[in-house]
C-alpha cells in the first residue's frame, strides 16, 4: 500500500469549523505518491471543505497537512518542522511542506499543487492557448526579469515565452483541442472545457492535482476519455491525482486508494474493493439508521460472496 | 385565394398602423406631463422684481409632436438604418419650423428647404425599410476588419496614425498661420492628447485588471503637485521631474492599493472615489505646502532642452532666427505629450504581451482561478494600480508644465468621470477604442465652441458650451443602449498560434474588484 509506505499527503485530525458548524471534523487519512486518490461521500459531506483546506483557499480550524514534494517525509522531520514555525523544510530525506501555514497561491507555486473547480473556472474571455499561458505565470515571469527585462527587451523571454507554447501545444495535442487553441475557452463545449481546465492545472507543473467532481455533467463517452487522461497524467507525468467524485465508473475504475467521509468523519478508507463492499459505506450512501447497520452488514455480506 | 391573402395584409398593416398612432400618442403625453413645468412656463422676474409665470405653449407642443412623430416612425421602421434616416429627417423638419417660428432672419426658401429636405429623408426610410433584405452575418465592416487586405490595413493604420498626428501641428501652422493654428493644436491636440493618454493609464487598471477606479485624478493630481513643487522649490528641471513626479505617483498609487487589496465591485470604487476627494481635501487645506486653493502660480514653463520659449535672447525663436510667437512653445508641448502619450501606449501593449499583462487580465476574468494557478495576486493588482498611476503622475507633471499654474480645481472628481467614462466607451481594455473615445468626449466638447450658427436659430443668448453636460449625458445613454460595451467591444488575444480572432465581448469578464 503505497499511502502507507510512500506518502505524498498526510492529512493529521483536520479539523474545519464554519462558527458553530463543524464542516470536518478530526479528519486524517493519506494520500500517496503515484497513486489517485478518491475521496468520496454523500453530498454534504465535506468534501471540497477538504480541498479548499489542502489548497489553501481555507485556512483549518486545526490540523496538519503535511506534503512531501520529494523523497519521503520522515515523522519526526515533519515533526521538527512543525515546532520551528517555518513553512517548508528541505530535509535531506526530502522537501516537507506544511500547507496549512502557506497562503493557496504558494501552496501552487512552491509546494507545487494544482486544483481545478467544481464548477469550471476558466478565463472564459482569454483563448485557449492563453488560459494555458497564463497557467506558467511564475516560471514566465522570472524569465521576464519580474516584467523589467521584458519590457525593455533584453533577455530571454521571447524564448522561454515559445517554450511555454510549445508545452500548451502539447497538453492541447493530448486531448485534441489543437485545432480550437486561438478560440475564447467561454467557447468551448462543456466537456472539454473540464478537460481544459484540467490540462491548465497540469501546465503549472503538479507534484498533487486535486479535481473536485472532475466527471460531473459529462456523458459516457466524455467519462471515458476523462478517464484516460488522468492516467495519463499518472503514469505518464509523475503526478499523483487526489479526486472528489461523484460518479462510481470513474472511482471505481482508475482509483488505488479511497476515502469515504460522511458529515465531516472518515468512515472508510482502502482500495476501491474494500470500500465497495464496507457496509458502513453502503449505510451512508443508502442512507441507513445506525440501528440497522447490523442487519444491512449481514446483507451486504451474502451480496459480496456472490459476487 | 389571393384577395384573401392581400385582405389579411392590409389588416395587418392597418393594426400596425394603428397601434403605432396609440402608442405615439402615449408617448406625447407622457412627454407632455414629464416636461410641462420645464418647458411650458418660465419664470420671468418683472420690474418689482417679483417673478412672474409666463406660458411657452409652442415650446411644449413642438417638443410633444417631436417626440410623438418619433416614436410613431420608430414603429413604422424596421431596421436601423431606415430609423436613422427618418430620425435625421424629423430634425431638417424640426429646424425648419423651428427657424419659421423663432428666427427673425430666416429665408422662405431655407425653411421650405429643409422641411422638404426632411420630408424628403423620411420618406427615404420608408423606402429603405420595405426594400431591406435581411442578411445574416456580420456587417460589410466587420467581415472586411477581418479579412487578411482588412489587418493589414489596421495595423499600418496605426502607423498612418502616427504620422498624421506628427504632420498635424506643422500642417496647421502652414494653413492657418501662428495666430490661427493655436486654437487647433491647444485645444484640440494638446488637450485631447493628455485625455488619449489619462485614458490609456487608467484602462491598465479598469480595462485591463478590471479593478473600477473612480479616483484617478488624484494621481494626475500628485503628477501635477510633484512637478510644481519639485520645480518651485528645488528648481528642478522637467526632465528630472516628470520621472520622480511619475514614481510618487506610483507609490501614492501603492498606498490606494493596499487598503482596497481586499474590496471588491461597489465597495472598491466608492473608497477609490473617497481617496481621490482626499487628495482633493489635503490640497486645499495644506496650505503650507500647497498653498491651498490660490494654488502655485509661475511653476517654471517648458524649455527646448534648456532653451526657453520666451521673446529672449538665446530664447527659441531667436536661436533659430524665427520671428516670435507663443505657437513653438505649443507645437514644442504637443510633440511632448504626443511623446509621452505614445510611451504609455507602447508600454501597455507589450505589457500585455508579458505575463503580467496577461495576469491582470485573468484577475479580471476570474481572481480565485488565478490563486489556484499560483499567481500573487495581492503583486498582481499592486503593479496595476502603480503603473497606472504612473502614467497619471506623468500626465500630471505635463499638465503643470504647460499651464504653469496649478490649483485644486483642477483636479475634481468630474474629471476622474471623465476619464473612466473614456475608458467605459471606449471599450474597456481596448488601446484604440480609448483613444476614440478620447477624440469624441473631449473634441466633441471643444467643437461646441465652434457651433456660432446655432445663435442664429435660437438668438444671441445661446451659448451651445452651456449644453456640453446635457449632451454628454444623452450621448452616454445613447451609447449603453447600442454598444454597452463600448466602441471596440471584442478583445485582441494577447497571443495566437495560427490566427489572432477577436474574443467577443459575450465572453470577455468585466472585472469584479
Amino acid at each position: 500500500m503505497r499511502w502507507q509506505t510512500d506518502p505524498l499527503l498526510q492529512v493529521e485530525h483536520l479539523t474545519m469549523r464554519f462558527g458553530g458548524l463543524v464542516a470536518i471534523d478530526d479528519l486524517s487519512f493519506t494520500a500517496g505518491r503515484g497513486d489517485i486518490t478518491a475521496l468520496i461521500g454523500p453530498n454534504g459531506a465535506g468534501k471540497t471543505t477538504v480541498f479548499n483546506c489542502i489548497t489553501g483557499f481555507y485556512k483549518p480550524t486545526e490540523g496538519r497537512l503535511a506534503f512531501a514534494r520529494t523523497g519521503i517525509a520522515a515523522p519526526a522531520g515533519v515533526d521538527a518542522l512543525t515546532n520551528t514555525g517555518a513553512r517548508f523544510a528541505y530535509e535531506p530525506s526530502g522537501d516537507i511542506y506544511l500547507l496549512e501555514r502557506m497562503p493557496d497561491f504558494e501552496i501552487s507555486a512552491q509546494a507545487r499543487v494544482a486544483r481545478t473547480f467544481q464548477n469550471i473556472r476558466l478565463f472564459a474571455g482569454m483563448t485557449v492557448l492563453e488560459n494555458l499561458v497564463v497557467a506558467q505565470h511564475n516560471p514566465l515571469m522570472q524569465a521576464s526579469g519580474w516584467t523589467v527585462m521584458g519590457l525593455l527587451g533584453i533577455g530571454g523571454y521571447a524564448r522561454r515565452e515559445s517554450e511555454a507554447v510549445d508545452k500548451a501545444k502539447s497538453w492541447l495535442d493530448s486531448i485534441g483541442l489543437l485545432e480550437r487553441a486561438d478560440d475564447p475557452a467561454g467557447d468551448l463545449p462543456y466537456g472539454d472545457q473540464r478537460r481544459l481546465e484540467i490540462i491548465r492545472a497540469m501546465c503549472t507543473d503538479p507534484v498533487l492535482l486535486c479535481l473536485d467532481e472532475p466527471a460531473a455533467g459529462l456523458n459516457p463517452r466524455e467519462t471515458a476519455m476523462l478517464n484516460e487522461l488522468l492516467l495519463t497524467i499518472r503514469d505518464e507525468h509523475n503526478t499523483s491525482l487526489l479526486l472528489i467524485e461523484h460518479d462510481m465508473a470513474v472511482v471505481m475504475q482508475i482509483s488505488d486508494h479511497v476515502v469515504v467521509i460522511d458529515y465531516g468523519v472518515k468512515i472508510s478508507d482502502g482500495t476501491p474493493e474494500f470500500v465497495r463492499n464496507d457496509p458502513k459505506v453502503i449505510a451512508a450512501y443508502l442512507g441507513v439508521s445506525d440501528e440497522e447497520v447490523e442487519q444491512v452488514e449481514s446483507e451486504i455480506g451474502a451480496d459480496g460472496g456472490a459476487r | 385565394m389571393s384577395a384573401a391573402v392581400s385582405e389579411q395584409k392590409d389588416d395587418q398593416a392597418a393594426g400596425r398602423m394603428a397601434k403605432a398612432l396609440r402608442e405615439s400618442a402615449f408617448a406625447g403625453l407622457v412627454t407632455a406631463g414629464l416636461s410641462f413645468p420645464i418647458l411650458a412656463l418660465r419664470a420671468e422676474p418683472d420690474i418689482r422684481n417679483q417673478l412672474q409665470l409666463q406660458p411657452r405653449w409652442s415650446w411644449l407642443v413642438t417638443a410633444v409632436l417631436l417626440v410623438a412623430s418619433a416614436r410613431f416612425l420608430a414603429l413604422m421602421l424596421d431596421t436601423v438604418r431606415a430609423r436613422a434616416l427618418a430620425a435625421a429627417g424629423l430634425l431638417l423638419c424640426a429646424f425648419g419650423f423651428g427657424s419659421a417660428w423663432f428666427s427673425p432672419l430666416a429665408t422662405a426658401s431655407l425653411i421650405g428647404g429643409t422641411i422638404l429636405a426632411g420630408l424628403i429623408c423620411i420618406g427615404a426610410g420608408f423606402f429603405v425599410d420595405r426594400s431591406h433584405i435581411r442578411k445574416s452575418g456580420p456587417g460589410l465592416l466587420a467581415r472586411f476588419a477581418a479579412s487578411p487586405a482588412g489587418q493589414t490595413l489596421t495595423s499600418s493604420g496605426a502607423w498612418v496614425g502616427i504620422g498624421m498626428l506628427v504632420a498635424f501641428p506643422l500642417v496647421m501652422l502652414g494653413w492657418l498661420g501662428p495666430a490661427g493654428s493655436l486654437k487647433w493644436i491647444n485645444n484640440y491636440g494638446v488637450q485631447i492628447l493628455i485625455f488619449v493618454m489619462l485614458g490609456w493609464g487608467l484602462n491598465i487598471v479598469v480595462g485591463l485588471a478590471g479593478l473600477l477606479d473612480l479616483g484617478y485624478v488624484a494621481f494626475y493630481a500628485v503628477g501635477a503637485y510633484s512637478y510644481a513643487l519639485l520645480a518651485t522649490t528645488f528648481g528642478l528641471s522637467f526632465w528630472i521631474c516628470l520621472p520622480l513626479a511619475g514614481i510618487l505617483a506610483a507609490f501614492w498609487g501603492i498606498m490606494l492599493g493596499f487598503p482596497v487589496l481586499r474590496l471588491r465591485g461597489d465597495y472598491l470604487a466608492l473608497v477609490t472615489l473617497a481617496f481621490g476627494e482626499i487628495i482633493y481635501l489635503v490640497l486645499i487645506n495644506w496650505v503650507d505646502l500647497t498653498n491651498g486653493e490660490a494654488g502655485i502660480s509661475s511653476i517654471p514653463r517648458v524649455t527646448f532642452f534648456g532653451v526657453t520659449f520666451y521673446d529672449e535672447k538665446g530664447g527659441f525663436s531667436d536661436l533659430f532666427g524665427l520671428p516670435y510667437s507663443p505657437i513653438y512653445r505649443t507645437i514644442f508641448l504637443f510633440y511632448l505629450i504626443l511623446f509621452l502619450a505614445l510611451l504609455t501606449n507602447f508600454a501597455t501593449l507589450r505589457l500585455r504581451r508579458l505575463p503580467i499583462g496577461r495576469a491582470w487580465e485573468a484577475l479580471r476574468e476570474d481572481e480565485i482561478a488565478c490563486r489556484s494557478l499560483g499567481i500573487n495576486t495581492v503583486n498582481t493588482k499592486l503593479t496595476a494600480f502603480a503603473l497606472g498611476a504612473m502614467f497619471g503622475g506623468f500626465a500630471g507633471s505635463f499638465f503643470a508644465v504647460r499651464q504653469g499654474f496649478v490649483s485644486p480645481n483642477s483636479f475634481t472628481f468630474i474629471e476622474s468621470a471623465t476619464i473612466l467614462s473614456i475608458v467605459v466607451l471606449g471599450g474597456m481594455g481596448s488601446q484604440i477604442g480609448v483613444a476614440l473615445a478620447a477624440v469624441v468626449m473631449i473634441g466633441g466638447t471643444e467643437l461646441l465652441r465652434e457651433l456660432d450658427f446655432l445663435k442664429q436659430l435660437f438668438g444671441q443668448g445661446f451659448d451651445p458650451t452651456q449644453y456640453r453636460m446635457l449632451i454628454f449625458g444623452l450621448a452616454m445613454v445613447v451609447m449603453m443602449i447600442f454598444r454597452p460595451r463600448g466602441f471596440i467591444s471584442t478583445r485582441s488575444p494577447s497571443i495566437f498560434l495560427k490566427e489572432r480572432k477577436a474574443v467577443s465581448s459575450e465572453f470577455v469578464g468585466q472585472g469584479s474588484g
